[in-house]
């Protein structure tokens, strides 16, 4: 296996309501995450796009993507219709397999373009769920639903969850909501579409990420201390909700134990939790312990849901934790699909 | 909505629609305005100085930057290259023989398909110069299709030279 | 089309956007299995497939989820069943088989094994828990579609 590790990440403001194009949305971020590494974009031997045509409402809208990067000279690129995590898991192999030295990712959703929690119903099976159009949050509410009964989740580890995530985006700043509520506070509010109070439910947003990720030689001309991917690995589990015990992520398990997780201390995990109850479902997946490991610093998706971004901002926040040296050992999680479908893991070191 | 007829696959209709706000951004913006009030607007890309008509999604796909100062142009243009049409196909609303072709505007660098009219399609060619023929304006739009057509202008074609870089 | 006056706003930064609907009428060839399920949705019966571990299947498995055999025995479940998860839909979607708030489930049908996802027409969220009894209500227009169920709805009113 060849070294490869994150030398760069660069955020897009996460908004809601962006009058730019998805294309116009992108070129900042590409060229912020261009600068922080010190090199020009034909120095970028590979490059991989993780969106939604469904969300972006434009059928091929990948491929006008490829504008905003400059394609002359011709460049070598690919695209995911997933998470741009799964578009760093691409380019990682790329780069595992000696085609490439320096790839950069990105990932890009505009949530504000329509009303993604019904469009979501469209991950689900086209015959015997989807024309049914149960939303994402219904279906997320179903997962909940089991994880409470089993008690695998508490309600006060959702609000607290929530807590957490809103303090944490107030530090952050580049977030949609944050708050100081204590878990207390926000459950003594309304349940409005059980089992989830709003607070449980994600802040839906408009937002471009972006990874620049390296082999060894190259990483450590970019990066002064760069996020060495030591393991990486994703998993599925069944589409079908009624197939699948929802009390706890089995894809999400595997994922972490094939990475080893668990064999060395958690300093930073960023975790991809969209809804409040994946924080305590993941917390159990990758058997992490809150008093050991600082959870989802930057507050995560459910302060801001960049649809297609939000999987890779976490992959950037654990890599950023490396880079400034407050973490050694760092664990980014993405996912995709109703209830923790999809989960991508994966080890960052900086040494 | 199915149909089953004896040993055929079952079929049933199962449309998604979904509802969204398209954002056409400030390039756009510039060329649709311009359109809605009989103009014609181009970007040009800061770096190549190329002029883009349409400004495409507001970035220069060579150089991969933001598209900079609103540029008018043609409104008269050259045929770059151009198609013959004879095949009829559902929803055609033009007769045929009919000619689409790609129209490089004077001040831009960048074509875009429209309509050749009012000329036999076997005179149409390459360097041909044309002018457009816009609808009535009470039916002026935020659209392209403003212009009904492009027609012969009776200008000395362009030289080869002229459009050689834009094919 | 020019003359159809399109419905443009301009936003707030000067910007136009404009409302745009995407629809692709897709015609599905369901093949045996699910076009045996949905027509039977259609006939008010309710059927799945039974795995070779004995575990029935309602929407059919194609293929057994452990072997991935093809699966061609069929059984009838009822079209009563056990909520073993729901969440409520505080505000439904035009093509929701409901228009007024309603529960999602995971329903166990009488006779199968793996729950199926379905609305339910509950007067409120209080009203729904686990494991209580509700019943199909079959839609007037049955065509070979999940939707030839309208909804379940509570054993008893």
């Amino acid at each position: 296996m060849r070294d490869v590790a994150i030398v760069a990440f660069s955020e897009g403001p996460v908004t809601f309501g962006s009058t730019s194009t998805p294309v116009e949305m992108i070129v900042p971020t590409v060229h912020d995450v261009l600068k922080q590494a010190g090199i020009e974009r034909t120095d970028v031997d590979f490059w991989c796009h993780g969106s939604c045509d469904y969300m972006t409402g434009q059928p091929f809208s990948f491929v006008s993507a490829v504008d905003a990067l400059g394609a002359w000279p011709p460049i070598i690129e690919s695209h995911v219709e997933m998470d741009g995590a799964w578009a760093l898991y691409e380019a990682w192999i790329k780069i595992q397999t000696g085609e490439a030295e320096v790839a950069l990712v990105f990932g890009n959703g505009k949530s504000s373009a329509g009303d993604m929690n019904r469009a979501l119903s469209l991950q689900q099976d086209p015959y015997t769920v989807a024309p049914l159009w149960p939303g994402m949050t219904a279906m997320e509410g179903l997962g909940a639903c089991a994880a409470l009964q089993a008690g695998t989740v508490t309600e006060r580890q959702m609000a607290e969850a929530a807590s957490r995530a809103r303090r944490d985006g107030a530090k952050n700043g580049n977030v949609l909501v944050s708050g100081n509520e204590s878990a207390d506070e926000l459950l003594s509010r309304p349940v409005t579409a059980a089992p989830f109070r709003d607070h449980d439910i994600p802040a839906m947003a408009d937002g471009v990420s972006a990874v620049i990720i390296a082999t060894g030689d190259v990483a450590k001309k970019i990066a002064k201390r760069p996020a060495w991917i030591r393991a990486i690995d994703h998993r599925i589990d069944h589409q079908n909700l009624g197939w699948r015990d929802l009390a706890r992520s089995t894809s999400a398990a595997i994922a972490a134990s094939e990475v080893g997780v668990h064999k060395d201390k958690v300093d930073v995990a960023e975790l991809h939790t969209t809804f409040s109850h994946h924080e305590q479902l993941l917390i159990n997946a990758l058997q992490l312990r809150p008093d050991a490991t600082s959870i989802t610093p930057s507050g995560g998706a459910l302060v801001g849901n960049t649809l297609m971004a939000a999987g890779l901002s976490r992959f950037g926040h654990a890599a950023r934790s490396i880079f400034s040296g407050s973490a050694d050992r760092a664990v980014a999680h993405a996912q995709q699909g109703a209830c923790l479908q999809q989960n991508i893991v994966a080890v960052l070191e900086g040494n | 909505m199915s149909e089953k007829t004896g040993d055929k696959p079952l079929r049933v209709r199962m449309p998604i629609g979904i509802d969204y706000k398209w954002c056409a951004g400030p390039a756009s913006t510039d060329y649709l305005t311009g359109l809605k009030d009989g103009r014609l607007f181009g970007r040009r890309c800061p770096v190549c100085e190329l002029v883009y008509f349409p400004p495409r999604n507001g970035v220069c796909a060579r150089d991969g930057v933001m598209l900079g100062e609103s540029v008018e142009v043609g409104p008269k243009g050259t045929i770059s290259t151009f198609c013959i049409v004879n095949v009829p196909f559902l929803g055609q609303t033009i007769k045929l023989p009919y000619v689409a072709a790609t129209i490089i505007l004077d001040g831009a660098h960048l074509g875009f398909s429209h309509l050749i009219q009012e000329c036999e399609a076997s005179e149409v060619r390459m360097g041909m110069r044309v002018e457009p023929v816009w609808r009535d304006k009470a039916e002026w739009d935020y659209s392209l299709e403003n212009i009904l057509y492009f027609k012969p202008s009776g200008e000395p074609d362009a030289p080869f030279d002229d459009y050689e870089r834009h094919l | 089309m020019a003359g159809d006056k399109l419905q443009v706003t301009f936003e707030a930064d000067g910007s136009l956007s404009a409302p745009l609907t995407l629809f692709y009428p897709y015609n599905r060839t369901l093949g045996t299995t699910v076009a045996r399920f949905l027509s039977s949705l259609a006939d008010k019966r309710i059927e799945g497939t039974k795995a070779q571990d004995g575990r029935v299947f309602v929407p059919p498995a194609e293929f057994d989820p452990s072997t991935g055999t093809p699966l061609t025995e069929w059984v009838q479940v009822g079209d009563e069943g056990t909520v073993v998860q729901w969440s409520w839909q505080p505000a439904p979607f035009e093509d929701n088989t409901l228009d007024q708030p309603f529960a999602w489930a995971l329903i166990l049908l009488d006779g199968a094994d793996v729950p199926m996802l379905h609305a339910v027409q509950a007067k409120a969220a209080a009203t729904m828990s686990i494991g209580m009894r509700v019943k199909a209500v079959w839609a007037e227009d049955r065509t070979p579609e999940i939707s030839a169920i309208r909804c379940f709805e509570p054993v008893g009113g």
